[in-house]
């Protein structure tokens, strides 16, 4: 077995026991990269010096057991709109590819003091706003599953970099599925946390009362364990909050015996491929047996969600985007005459056409005369969403349903419709909109071999559900990421 | 209700923006933004009268905190990012004459 084959925290207890060291690891991922990246393209900047310059520091202070915490020595790559210091963050746009953060997001700087070792940065959807990572400036993502389809977004460099084996874990970043219809479409493990608990600080912002930090991972395991990392509450973001129930591991536990899971039929209607549906109501059969309480149920809704979601996403995204302006960082135009137009040939030329689709959008809904009938009206079918939610889990400790209508498209199918396309988002995008927290698991492949994901859902701060549920599954069904080889070596 | 987007708004909505759009980016643009509010006027159906608009998920209030300086003075780093730098500060195009 290859050391890629382990998960982190398979590979952190390793290198605390010396059967390898962090520049093997680091080497090891470096290695893969070069393998693998030039097809799939998860990658926007690889700081290969500076990992194998951190691998030796990490070393040191695992070997004098300064570091000892479950992800010590395990390299990590970030998204690439969670800034990094003195390491480019382009957020896959033109208008910042030459933007070099100083200073750290406050989950980087998490993942640093718990001794992970940070590879590079990931593709992704412009801005995060698309579900392919084909809007990125950088080039499209492939599906290392199957490299003719997408990987999914915005956090599609993220996934695919897991499923690849091009690093042990990622964070993505989530504002209306953007890590878990990727992690979904590669086969990896996905959580999107409650809103709030993660620090938003050194994201930079797309959808602010949406936007979520969250891991992309091998496992169960190594997901609660990156939880227990990457939470916490942090005074530079005021919608952070302060938790005293971060111990995520103490959740996984194979057992759901009572629990009550709600498998709403609005998730199972019309629009969703039928090799998807029957793969997900299987696993809902293997909690079952393993003595959960399953009930049907109507959520009611979930056809109101994408435009209710993108009315708001487009609107805070208007107002976020205002700041890439060609002067304090970033692309500026070459020939202008006069400041306002200089502003308006730099964003035009800066931006991609989805982002300014979404920009223009926002710009209207809250402009004076149709900030009621648009933004305002958004904002009340938000509540609406967040009490049909608070109904279901009066009643249910989780929901669970399909993460996306389809397993991965094809590459450029999804462009030409932007509609369409967002639609992929139908069942992710209400838990932003609710805050709650949510995960994608593997549970099956299409006839095409192509992943399908699980999602599981909790009421606010309940990700604990969530983990022992999946966990239980985990147990019974066998680690997915494990159980397929994707390397064209075979070696993986 | 099929919505129309005017030459009108469109270039309102460019002047909000900050965006410039040549003849052919104004008609996708007017096409686009009329196929999206076809699609959010879905909303219409539903009778919100009397729902609060929920702008955040927690009954959060103002936050507070001390405005304490944790970071040093990093200038150097900063204007670095900048496209136009001159005697270490911003550089921007004459803005009145």
């Amino acid at each position: 077995m290859s050391i890629l084959d382990l998960t982190a925290l398979e590979l952190s207890a390793a290198i605390k026991e010396k059967k390898y060291t962090v520049e093997e690891a680091v080497k090891a991922v470096l290695q893969r990269i070069d393998q693998c990246d030039k097809e799939y393209n998860c990658y926007i900047t690889v700081d290969a010096e500076g990992a194998l310059r951190e691998a030796k520091r990490v070393q040191q202070l695992i070997d004098d057991k300064t570091f000892n915490g479950p992800l010590a020595g395990v390299p990590v790559a970030i998204k690439d709109n969670i800034c990094t210091e003195g390491m480019l963050t382009t957020c896959a746009s033109r208008i910042l590819y030459n933007f070099v953060p100083t200073f750290s997001s406050e989950a980087v700087i998490a993942l640093k003091n718990a001794g992970a070792v940070i590879i590079g940065k990931t593709n992704m959807d412009e801005f995060a706003m698309g579900s392919t990572t084909e809007t990125s400036f950088f080039g499209p993502t492939k599906n290392p599953r199957n490299p003719g389809h997408v990987p999914g977004g915005s956090s599609g460099g993220s996934a695919s970099a897991v499923a690849s084996n091009e690093c042990f874990f990622a964070l993505g970043s989530d504002t209306g599925g953007s890590i878990r219809q990727p992690a979904s479409y590669c086969g990896v493990v996905g959580l999107k946390p409650t809103y709030g608990r993660v620090s938003r600080y050194g994201l930079i912002a797309y959808g602010s009362s949406l936007d979520q930090i969250g891991p992309l991972c091998k496992d169960v395991s190594d997901c609660a364990a990156i939880m227990e990392v990457i939470c916490s509450h942090d005074p530079k973001d005021s919608t952070s909050v302060d938790r005293q129930d971060n111990d995520f591991t103490s959740a996984l536990v194979d057992d759901v015996a009572g629990m009550k899971i709600g498998v709403p039929r609005d998730y199972f209607a019309e629009g969703l491929d039928d090799e998807v549906r029957e793969t997900v109501l299987k696993a809902v059969d293997v909690l079952k047996e393993k003595g959960a309480i399953v009930e049907e149920f109507d959520l009611s809704l979930v056809d109101y969600a994408i435009p209710t979601y993108y009315t708001i996403a487009a609107a805070e995204a208007s107002s976020n985007l205002e700041r890439f302006d060609g002067i304090k960082y970033g692309y500026r135009t070459e020939e202008y005459t006069g400041l306002h137009n200089m502003y308006k040939k730099t964003r035009s030329e800066g931006f991609g056409d989805e982002v300014k689709r979404r920009i223009m959008l926002g710009s209207f809904v809250l402009s004076s005369g149709y900030y009621d009938a648009y933004y305002l009206k958004a904002l009340k079918v938000k509540a609406l969403i967040k009490k049909a939610f608070d109904e279901a889990f009066a009643r249910y400790d989780i929901i669970i349903g399909p993460v996306a209508p389809t397993t991965a498209p094809k590459l450029g199918d999804s462009l030409k419709d932007p509609i369409a396309m967002y639609l992929s988002d139908i069942y992710t995008i209400s838990v932003n909109l609710a805050g709650l927290p949510g995960m994608s698991i593997p549970c099956g492949t299409d006839s095409r071999g192509l992943p399908i994901g699980l999602q599981l859902i909790a009421d606010c701060f309940n990700e604990k559900n969530i983990i022992r549920a999946a966990y239980s599954y985990e147990s019974a069904c066998g680690n997915y990421h494990k159980s397929i080889t994707c390397g064209k070596d075979g070696e993986n | 209700m099929a919505n129309i987007i005017s030459d009108e708004t469109i270039e309102y909505v460019g002047i909000l923006a900050k965006l410039e759009l040549n003849e052919a980016q104004k008609e996708r643009a007017k096409k686009d933004m009329a196929d999206m509010l076809d699609y959010i006027d879905k909303l219409g159906e539903l009778d919100t009268d009397g729902i609060e608009p929920m702008s955040h998920v927690f009954d959060v209030k103002n936050v507070w905190r001390e405005d304490v300086v944790t970071n040093t003075d990093d200038r150097e780093n900063i204007i670095k990012n900048a496209p136009g730098e001159k005697n270490g500060m911003f550089e921007v195009p004459k803005t009145f004459d």
